[in-house]
C-alpha cells in the first residue's frame, strides 16, 4: 500500500451515472490487476474504495458509479485538481489458474476490474472471452474499449434492448472456457457460482471502514476462515466462498 | 526524558500517543507503513475469551465527521491472541503493549486478564466495559457504577499489572462511574468508547448497519469526549486516557489540558494509516506555538 496525491487528467461521464476518471501520479503501489484504491473526497470522513480499471505507467483509470453524495461529488471533479489515494489495496486476481481461454464476466461496475485483467490475460497470450451484464442498453460501457483488446465479447441486457436478452448466466455456458473470473452485485455472483463449470475467482463488495485491513469492518465467513475482504480479499476463489443466510 | 513523555501508572511513554485499540489491529499493519516503536504504546485489538466473528455486515456506516461501527469484537480469542498474535508483534515492536481486553461475564474478564498477565510484552491491561455493539456484556458492565466496580475489582485479583477500565459515555454521571473505578482499585480510566448511534438508508427505510446501532467516533465526538474527560480527570487522582475525536497534536493538546495524561487516536488511523506518526512529529512545532515546554506540565490545566 502506499498514499499518493494524484491529479485529475480527465473525468468523463460513460453513461447517465458511470462515470471515468483518469488520474496520474504513484501508482508503483499497485501490484496487480483486481486491486482496488481508497480515495478520499473532499467534506467526507470515509474514503471511496474503487477498483482499478487500468494501469499506464504512471496514469490510472477508475470506472464509477455515482451512488451517493461522495461519489457525486468525485463525478464534478475537474481536470488538474488533486486526490489523495491509498493504492495497492486487496489481493487482486490470481492469473496462474487460468488456463488457455479464460471467461470474464462483469456486471454493471463489476465491469471495470476485468479490463485490466483482460489487458494482461491477452498479454499473456490466452484467448479471451468477455461477457457483460447491464439491466439496459442505455448503462451499456466499455463494450469497444474490451473488444479493441482483442477479446470475445457479448454484451446481455436483462430488457433484451441491447445484445442477448437476459443474465449473463443465460449465456455463459454457450462457449467452452477454462476457468473464470467475474465481478459484479451479489445476486450475480451467486448465479454465477452455480451455473459455473469450472473453477474461478469471484471478486467481492463490502462497505469498508479502512480499506487496508485495521478495522475489520468488512470481514466475511469464508471455508478458510475468516478473511476482510480489503486484505486477503476483494478476489476469492469459488471453493472457499460460503454464502451468508 | 524527552519534552513529549508522560508516565502511565508506573511506565514512562516517550510520548502521550496511542493508537486506540480496534483501529490498530495487533500494530504489524501498520508497521509495514512506518516504524511504530515511535508511538508511546498502542492498545491491541479488543480480545475475549473465544474467538468472535463478531456482527453481520454492513457493519459500518459513514456520519458526517464521523462514522459508526457495529464490529461486535471480531477477534481471534484469547490462545490465539497469546500463541500467534504476540509473537508476531513481538518481531515489530519493542515497548509494551496495552492488552485490551472484553468478556461477556466476570469470569470471562478475569480469565482473560489471568492469561494475558503472564505475558512479558503486555504493559496494562484496558479493559473495555464499554462496547456498544455486543448483547448481554460489554456496555452493560459499564453504565452503572456497582457493576464497573465489579469488574475492576475481580480483574485487580488476578494481574500484578496496571488495570485501566475503558469507560462508556452512554451514562449520564461519567465522574461517578469514574470514581467507583478508582475506589475499586482500577490504576488508571481510558474514556470515550464510542457514542450509541444509528442511520437509515433512505433508499431502504431500513438500519443502515445490519446490528442497527453502531457506536459513533471521529471528529464529530471530540467535544463529547473533551467534555467527558474533563470531567472524568476532576473525579480521580489515577491517570486519565482521553480519546474520542483525535486526529491532531492540537487536540491531542487539548484532551491533556481537559485532564488526560494520555491520549489515544482511534478513527482517524482507519482514514489517514500515517496519522500517528504525523501527530507525533507535529507535537513539538505546535508545543512551541503555544509556548508549553514540557507536555507533561499541561495535564489538567484547563481545569477550574
Amino acid at each position: 500500500m502506499k498514499q499518493g496525491i494524484f491529479t485529475v487528467q480527465s473525468n468523463k461521464g460513460l453513461t447517465d451515472n458511470v462515470f471515468e476518471i483518469k488520474l496520474t501520479g504513484d501508482a508503483s503501489g499497485i501490484t496487480g490487476c483486481g486491486q482496488f484504491v481508497n480515495i478520499l473526497i473532499e467534506g467526507f470522513y470515509l474514503r471511496r474504495p474503487i477498483s482499478v480499471c487500468d494501469l499506464n505507467g504512471d496514469t490510472l483509470t477508475l470506472v464509477y458509479k455515482a451512488v451517493g453524495r461522495g461519489t457525486e461529488k468525485l463525478s464534478a471533479m475537474l481536470p488538474g485538481e488533486k486526490l489523495d489515494l491509498l493504492t495497492g489495496l486487496g489481493n487482486g486476481y490470481d492469473l496462474s489458474p487460468s488456463g488457455g481461454a479464460p471467461l470474464l464476466i462483469g456486471g454493471g461496475v463489476g465491469v471495470p476490474p476485468m479490463y485490466l485483467l483482460a489487458k494482461e490475460l491477452i498479454s499473456q497470450g490466452k484467448t479471451v472471452l468477455v461477457i457483460l451484464g447491464f439491466n439496459t442498453k442505455s448503462e451499456v460501457f466499455y463494450e469497444e474499449e474490451f473488444r479493441s483488446l482483442g477479446a470475445d465479447v457479448r454484451v446481455t441486457t436483462v430488457d433484451g434492448s441491447y445484445g442477448a436478452k437476459g443474465f449473463v448466466t443465460n449465456i455463459m455456458n454457450e462457449k467452452a472456457y477454462s476457468y473464470f473470473y467475474c465481478c459484479g452485485p451479489e445476486p450475480m455472483l451467486r448465479a454465477v457460482y452455480r451455473e459455473s463449470k469450472t473453477s474461478g475467482q469471484f471478486s467481492f463488495e463490502r462497505r469498508m471502514g479502512c480499506g487496508f485491513g485495521a478495522c475489520m469492518g468488512c470481514s466475511c465467513k469464508t471455508i478458510a476462515g475468516s478473511k476482510r475482504i480489503c486484505r486477503e480479499g476483494p478476489v476469492l476463489c469459488k471453493e472457499e466462498i460460503l454464502w451468508e443466510d | 526524558m524527552g519534552r513529549l513523555s508522560v508516565e502511565l501508572c508506573g511506565t514512562e511513554l516517550e510520548n502521550p500517543v496511542i493508537p486506540a485499540s480496534g483501529t490498530y489491529g495487533f500494530g504489524y499493519e501498520f508497521a509495514e507503513y512506518y516504524d511504530i516503536n515511535i508511538l508511546g504504546t498502542f492498545s491491541f485489538k479488543g480480545t475475549t475469551r473465544e474467538p468472535r466473528f463478531g456482527n453481520p455486515s454492513p457493519r459500518i456506516a459513514e456520519t458526517p465527521s464521523g462514522m459508526l461501527n457495529a464490529v461486535g469484537l471480531q477477534n481471534p480469542g484469547v490462545e490465539k491472541v497469546i500463541s500467534e498474535e504476540l509473537p508476531r508483534l513481538k518481531k515489530v515492536f519493542h515497548k509494551p503493549v496495552m492488552a485490551n481486553v472484553s468478556g461477556f461475564s466476570l469470569e470471562e474478564y478475569t480469565e482473560v486478564c489471568q492469561r494475558l498477565d503472564k505475558e512479558e510484552q503486555v504493559g496494562w491491561l484496558e479493559v473495555n466495559i464499554s462496547c456498544p455493539n455486543v448483547h448481554g456484556g460489554g456496555m452493560s458492565f459499564g453504565t452503572e457504577p456497582r457493576s464497573a466496580a465489579e469488574v475492576t475489582r475481580a480483574v485487580k485479583q488476578v494481574t500484578t499489572k496496571p488495570v485501566i477500565m475503558k469507560l462508556s459515555p452512554n451514562v449520564s454521571d461519567i465522574g461517578e462511574i469514574a470514581a467507583a473505578c478508582e475506589e475499586a482499585g482500577a490504576d488508571g480510566i481510558s474514556l470515550i468508547n464510542t457514542l450509541l448511534s444509528m442511520r437509515i438508508d433512505l433508499r431502504t427505510g431500513k438500519p443502515l448497519l445490519k446490528n442497527v446501532t453502531g457506536g459513533l467516533s471521529g471528529p464529530a465526538v471530540f467535544p463529547v469526549a473533551l467534555r467527558m474527560v474533563y470531567q472524568a480527570a476532576k473525579a480521580v487522582k489515577i491517570p486519565v486516557i482521553g480519546l474520542g475525536g483525535v486526529d491532531s497534536a492540537e487536540t491531542v493538546l487539548e484532551m491533556m489540558m481537559a485532564g488526560a495524561t494520555a491520549v489515544q487516536v482511534g478513527a482517524a488511523n482507519l482514514v489517514d494509516p500515517f496519522v500517528c506518526k504525523k501527530i507525533i512529529e507535529d507535537l513539538p512545532v505546535t508545543m512551541d506555538k503555544y509556548g508549553i515546554k514540557n507536555i507533561k506540565d499541561i495535564i489538567g490545566g484547563a481545569q477550574v
